[in-house]
């Protein structure tokens, strides 16, 4: 997977916490992410298909989603609020609306996100493609972005960066 | 001014409800999809419509679509992630009268719904 997948995503991620939380993020290098290692405890997953196909996943230790979360909500939230995972779908299907919007030219599609709560859960993607995972550091801690993606058949994917260099 | 937010955030439409009492509106109305939108534009009658793209059930744009078929000629703000021109110019096509890509500031937001109620009472 090279850096046109994964810099979207980084683009992105900034964008939206500084944006709508006013948090600015700093995104460390990019790592390979071996199959069957754990996330943090609570994980906002969507799904890209289309020219383009692969998830995006944004995991956070618990005390750091709810730090985020209440950032974005403007009231304190708990992992137990009825509130909570609808507030860490909705951040994870903006850094994907972001990053799509990055591929030029290419008819991608993103899912609902689904929200999955609880220690040491592992979030399986398709086996044919490589997970890049970043560490992202806050003020209201660290979590992680992963990314992985494979291109369609026939489809070049170039994101925006790419377009302008 | 009756406002309807339709998005199936509920987290989303709390950040527009906010904005919106801030700005002094207060009668607001909220659906979780299009058709829960359609179920409701008969009886609440809103004079302005923030409405989502991506949602289940209907999406945003079959929905402006609908509303614009029944005669409905109150302006349609979509706040939306899909950012694209093309997809930009497809809204605008199906009888969207703004367009404000999430995510936004409140300022930002303020400015779209001020822009938009200032050209629907000239016209």
């Amino acid at each position: 997977m090279d850096s046109t997948y994964v810099m979207p995503f980084l683009n992105s991620v900034q964008n939206v916490f500084e944006t709508m939380l006013q948090l600015p993020v700093q995104v460390g290098e990019p790592e390979l992410k071996r199959t069957g290692d754990p996330t943090y405890d609570v994980s906002g997953i969507i799904g890209m298909s289309g020219d383009v196909e692969g998830n995006v996943v944004l995991s956070f230790p618990t005390s750091t989603a709810e730090r985020v979360v209440s950032l974005f909500t403007g009231e304190e939230m708990s992992r137990t609020h009825t509130d909570f995972a609808d507030a860490v779908g909705e951040l994870v299907n903006m850094v994907s609306g972001g990053a799509k919007a990055q591929f030029v030219g290419k008819n991608v599609s993103i899912s609902c996100p689904s929200v999955v709560i609880g220690s040491d859960h592992v979030v399986f993607g398709r086996k044919d493609v490589v997970c890049v995972s970043m560490q992202c550091t806050t003020d209201c801690g660290d979590f992680n972005l992963e990314v992985s993606f494979r291109k369609q058949s026939g489809a070049a994917v170039e994101s925006s960066d790419t377009a302008a260099a | 001014m009756k406002i309807l937010l339709v998005d199936d955030s509920k987290t989303m439409r709390n950040i527009q409800k906010g904005i919106l009492s801030q700005l002094g509106y207060t009668e607001i109305e909220e659906a979780c999809d299009g058709l829960d939108a359609l179920s409701k534009v008969g009886a609440f009658a809103p004079d302005l419509l923030l409405v989502d793209w991506n949602m289940p059930n209907m999406d945003g744009l079959e929905f402006v679509k609908q509303f614009r078929a029944k005669g409905s000629k109150s302006p349609i703000i979509m706040v939306t992630t899909e950012a694209e021109k093309a997809r930009v110019v497809e809204a605008i096509k199906a009888g969207v009268n703004n367009y404000v890509v999430k995510p936004f500031t409140p300022d930002s937001l303020s400015e779209r719904i001020k822009e938009t109620l200032d050209r629907a009472s000239a016209a």
